[in-house]
């Protein structure tokens, strides 16, 4: 289909535009009109957004709404965007978050409103252009850009170790993003110079290289997804960082790692895929079984639920490498399924925590009885983590369940323990938190959540609900694309 | 017997800014103490004119004149266009901090402009006497630069080290030329090459001597193990000093081993490479390392030089325009990055407090929330993080080395320059993170501010549009090769 209009531009400039006029409102005695800026550069940017959704062609695999133009030609580097069923919903799942982070952060922010409101603006930008790259140069650009604006989220409105994490952070994402660009490189000149992502997917490769280019790859993508054993960065940042920085971490940052298997890994290098599958899956189920584990000590609801993303994010690598359509498409929703539970999940601690300014669970007990509503949402919210079927949680995980039968009865028996470590964990804490006696004073003097709380989580519990109910536009979406990838993974390169 | 003179015109602006010097000189002698700011203004108009004339004239043609001994084409003109514009800014930059401290005198700016004229010298060299004289006339400039506040111990105990140092790296450079020319019989630069090409000279006396001129390089570039005088010097100049050393002389030093490594000796590449390979990790490894280590501000930009330096030697390993392409790119990116970093240090600066530790930076974003943006991009860019222009230069340069088959090497180049983002975020942390430990404000003089505010804006800009000096430096490469 052609769609002259350029559309992926505008949706990855519209909100960096706005975010550049937030931070011009300067000190904090503009706050309400730079929150108001950044309210209506959020929801326009959603807006400009749905008619990707509406335009878009599922019958085919070929990437749409392609953009391209010359930038600099020194190395035959090109601005050039396009989107498929892959980043399509995440393009979309990026623009539907941010508007709801700028409402968490409505109230609960006081210092330096300009510069928080301003960054995840630019970062949701830059987060679209990373799914819209169709050259490499310009996906690594967006790719490492996205760092800063959280660099300094969590490093400025973080918690008290928010230092420490902050750094880490940085550090363990450049680390790995500076092998993908050798990688790159090397692609440049195996492809007699062509930084083109398309032209990449064609080019035959020996093993060797092959495997190189994979592990180079995997270093960058491991690291944000954050796979087992490098994911100890991320229950670091998600502890220190602010709710509205949790929350675009665990909903949007995790899954550009997931997507760079998809758009790199798979079918650039997919002798190597194949060859080392089986070392992938074994590393995603080590996150999925011991991860969880790990997740049931935690005493700190943060990062119990940071160790729960990287369970679930153990799911999506799971599915992205038993190298079968049902699994890559059960992969997709649980990536996006994820996205709005753990950004619920994290925006409810966020609400229990602007109130009692603090995360451990052992100071909390007996919330239902001043919270109620609150309560209500938590625990669909926390059922949706643990996969309870009716919930968007349960699609992703049952699908990956049932691709990895397909392959092997023992990874799909170690897959299928998530849903006994994930009710244990999650709804353990739920426990302990929501219902028992009242715990202490401060819990007695805690209010029920107000409007503006109300509507951000009612609004994730209709999308959890729909996914959970009716998943079939989300999969129809990628099912295309996702057989094409599948032809590309089983037809050798050497 | 008749005298033919010499076509002057390819060195034009060379005998102008000569002139020029002398001008500065007598009229800040006649100018008196109340109106030190004419040698300023003199200054800048020497600069301005020198260049008008090398645009005027420029050509992509090459020329030769005095026998051969000076050479004009498209890279030296380009070069010294950027070093005229480099240095412009470093005076622009320095003015209120050497008024503060007693330096704003004639000898201030007129050993800037001879240590700019040596610049020219060297990069328009076809002769090993002119390089070396052209070599020479910067260091010494240098050399008293760094010694100018005579009252205090640290610069004049800088100056000395840089001193002692810099007369071994130039005994070693003349000793390898000497060698050079027992085993060749000239010392022109394009003689040279064609006597390598021709097989005719000894092999084992051009190794020995280029030996010598590698480590001679190695000083000037302030590459690991020749590095010892950069942090001493760069610590114990005045700010305004160092952010000179630190800026302009980096083209010079490009020039340098172009006309030396690559016109005259680029036959022996299978020689120079494997040295210059050393010199390039061992640079990026204690550069980068060291660099953490330092509570100093301009010292821990000494490592970081060091660092960056070992980093543009990899665009030289490919032995190809592409390379070095990519390294004259280097060089631009990271002179404009060094520019303004040590600009803000200067801005830090006030009567009688010299910002020297890192501390110093710390609560910038509230003190002044645009200088610490500008700032900001300044660090990020040093660490090569996009869409900074200190990325693109970065990947220039390992593309290069990727191209000519080292891909270990660039492996080992993103490691050292992960390491180096360490320390770069620390003055962001410092900026962005804590709490200023003092409210004075900062109140640069409007010139400055506007030059700083550019100066950091064109990091991003050059960064999102990076095809004009990229084209540029492929484009003086290729026309003088």
């Amino acid at each position: 289909m052609s769609f002259e209009f350029p559309l992926l531009s505008l949706i990855i400039w519209l909100p960096i535009l706005f975010g550049i006029a937030v931070f011009v409102t300067g000190s904090d005695l503009n706050a309400q009109l730079a929150r108001w800026i950044a309210l209506v550069g959020s929801i326009l940017g959603f807006l400009v957004a749905i008619p990707l959704c509406t335009n878009f062609d599922a019958a085919t695999g070929a990437m749409q709404f392609v953009e391209n133009h010359v930038w600099f030609e020194r190395f035959n580097v090109n601005y050039h965007l396009g989107v498929d069923g892959i980043s399509m919903p995440l393009i979309l799942l990026n623009c539907f978050i941010t508007p709801l982070v700028i409402v968490a952060g409505w109230e609960v922010i006081k210092e330096r409103v300009s510069q928080y409101m301003g960054a995840f603006l630019v970062m949701s930008g830059i987060v679209n252009g990373v799914f819209a790259s169709l050259d490499a140069i310009l996906f690594y650009v967006f790719w490492e850009a996205s760092l800063i604006p959280m660099f300094l989220i969590i490093g400025i409105w973080g918690g008290p170790n928010r230092v420490y994490a902050a750094v880490k952070f940085f550090l363990y994402t450049l680390m790995g993003s500076l092998l993908m660009l050798i990688a790159f490189i090397y692609l440049y000149q195996a492809s007699e110079g062509s930084f083109s992502i398309e032209e990449y997917h064609k080019l035959a490769i020996p093993m060797t290289p092959q495997i190189l280019i994979f592990i180079a790859f995997l270093l960058a993508f491991a690291v944000k997804v954050p796979m087992w054993p490098v994911h100890t960065w991320l229950p670091d940042a998600h502890v220190e960082a602010p709710t509205g920085g949790s929350v675009v971490l665990a909903a949007i940052l995790l899954k550009l790692g997931g997507y760079g298997f998809l758009r790199f890994s798979l079918p650039i290098a997919p002798d190597a895929s194949q060859y080392l599958a089986t070392m992938m899956i074994v590393l995603s189920l080590v996150a999925v079984v011991y991860i969880g584990l790990i997740a049931l000590m935690q005493v700190d609801m943060k990062k119990l639920i940071a160790y729960s993303s990287v369970a679930h994010m153990g799911f999506v690598t799971l599915g992205f490498f038993l190298l079968n359509a049902y699994g890559i498409e059960g992969a997709m929703v649980q990536m996006i399924s994820h996205g709005f539970i753990s950004g619920a999940m994290f925006l409810c601690v966020g609400v229990l925590y602007d109130r009692l300014h603090s995360r451990q669970i052992a100071d909390y007990g007996g919330v239902v009885n001043r919270m109620p509503v609150f309560a209500a949402f938590f625990m669909l919210f926390s059922m949706a983590n643990a996969g309870l079927p009716g919930t968007s949680g349960f699609v992703g995980e049952f699908m990956v369940i049932m691709s990895a039968v397909q392959v092997s009865f023992w990874y799909a028996f170690l897959a299928a323990t998530t849903l006994i470590f994930g009710a244990a964990y999650t709804l353990w804490m739920y426990k302990r938190v929501i219902f028992g006696a009242v715990a202490s004073p401060a819990v007695e003097s805690l209010q029920d959540i107000s409007k503006r709380e109300f509507v951000l989580l009612l609004i994730l519990a209709i999308s959890v609900l729909w996914i959970g109910v009716y998943p079939f536009p989300l999969t129809e979406v990628m099912h295309t694309t996702v057989e094409q990838l599948l032809v590309h993974v089983s037809s050798s390169k050497l | 017997m008749n005298f033919i003179p010499p076509d002057f015109a390819p060195a034009s602006s060379e005998i102008f800014m000569l002139i020029m010097v002398c001008v500065v000189m007598l009229a800040d002698l006649a100018a008196g103490d109340n109106r030190r700011y004419v040698a300023y203004l003199l200054t800048q108009i020497s600069l301005l004119g020198c260049a008008i004339l090398t645009y005027v004239s420029f050509s992509t043609e090459t020329v030769q004149t005095f026998h051969g001994m000076f050479v004009d084409d498209a890279m030296a003109d380009i070069l010294k266009l950027m070093i005229f514009g480099t240095v412009s800014a470093v005076l622009v930059y320095s003015y209120s901090y050497i008024t503060d401290r007693g330096m704003l005198r004639g000898e201030f700016f007129s050993l800037i402009l001879f240590a700019t004229l040596g610049m020219m010298v060297m990069i328009s060299a076809s002769h090993f006497l002119t390089l070396y004289i052209g070599l020479e006339l910067l260091s010494l400039s240098l050399y008293a630069l760094v010694a100018l506040r005579r009252d205090s111990v640290v610069a004049t105990e800088a100056a000395m080290k840089f001193f002692i140092l810099g007369a071994l790296a130039s005994g070693f450079l003349l000793y390898g030329m000497s060698l050079v020319y027992g085993a060749t019989g000239t010392l022109h630069i394009s003689q040279l090459a064609q006597v390598i090409q021709s097989g005719a000279s000894s092999k084992e006396v051009l190794v020995v001597g280029l030996v010598f001129i590698v480590a001679g390089i190695g000083f000037k570039l302030s590459t690991v193990p020749f590095h010892m005088w950069a942090p001493d010097v760069y610590q114990g100049a005045p700010t305004a000093v160092t952010l000179f050393i630190g800026s302009a002389p980096k083209f010079a030093a490009f020039g340098f081993v172009m006309r030396l490594l690559i016109e005259g000796m680029g036959e022996m590449v299978s020689d120079w490479q494997g040295m210059l390979v050393i010199l390039a990790v061992m640079s990026m490894a204690v550069g980068n390392i060291a660099a953490i280590a330092q509570s100093n501000i301009k010292r821990m930009l000494a490592y970081s030089t060091i660092s960056h330096m070992g980093f543009l030697l990899l665009g030289f390993i490919s032995a190809d325009s592409n390379g070095y392409s990519s390294a004259l790119f280097y060089v631009i990116a990271y002179v404009l990055m060094t520019l303004g970093t040590f600009a803000m240090i200067m801005l830090l600066c006030r009567e009688g407090f010299e910002a020297e530790n890192i501390d110093d930076f710390k609560g910038l974003s509230k003190r002044n929330p645009w200088y610490a943006f500008i700032t900001l991009l300044f660090m990020l860019s040093l660490a090569g993080i996009p869409p900074m222009i200190g990325f693109y230069a970065k990947f220039a340069v390992l593309q290069a080395v990727v191209n000519a088959g080292f891909v270990w090497l660039a492996v080992v180049a993103v490691l050292f320059s992960l390491i180096g983002a360490f320390y770069y975020l620390r003055i962001i942390k410092l900026m962005y993170f804590d709490e200023p430990e003092t409210n004075e404000p900062i109140l640069p003089n409007s010139d400055v501010k506007i030059l700083f505010s550019a100066n950091g804006l064109a990091i991003l800009a050059l960064g999102i549009f990076p095809q004009a000096l990229m084209g540029l430096s492929l484009f003086a490469i290729q026309n003088s090769m």
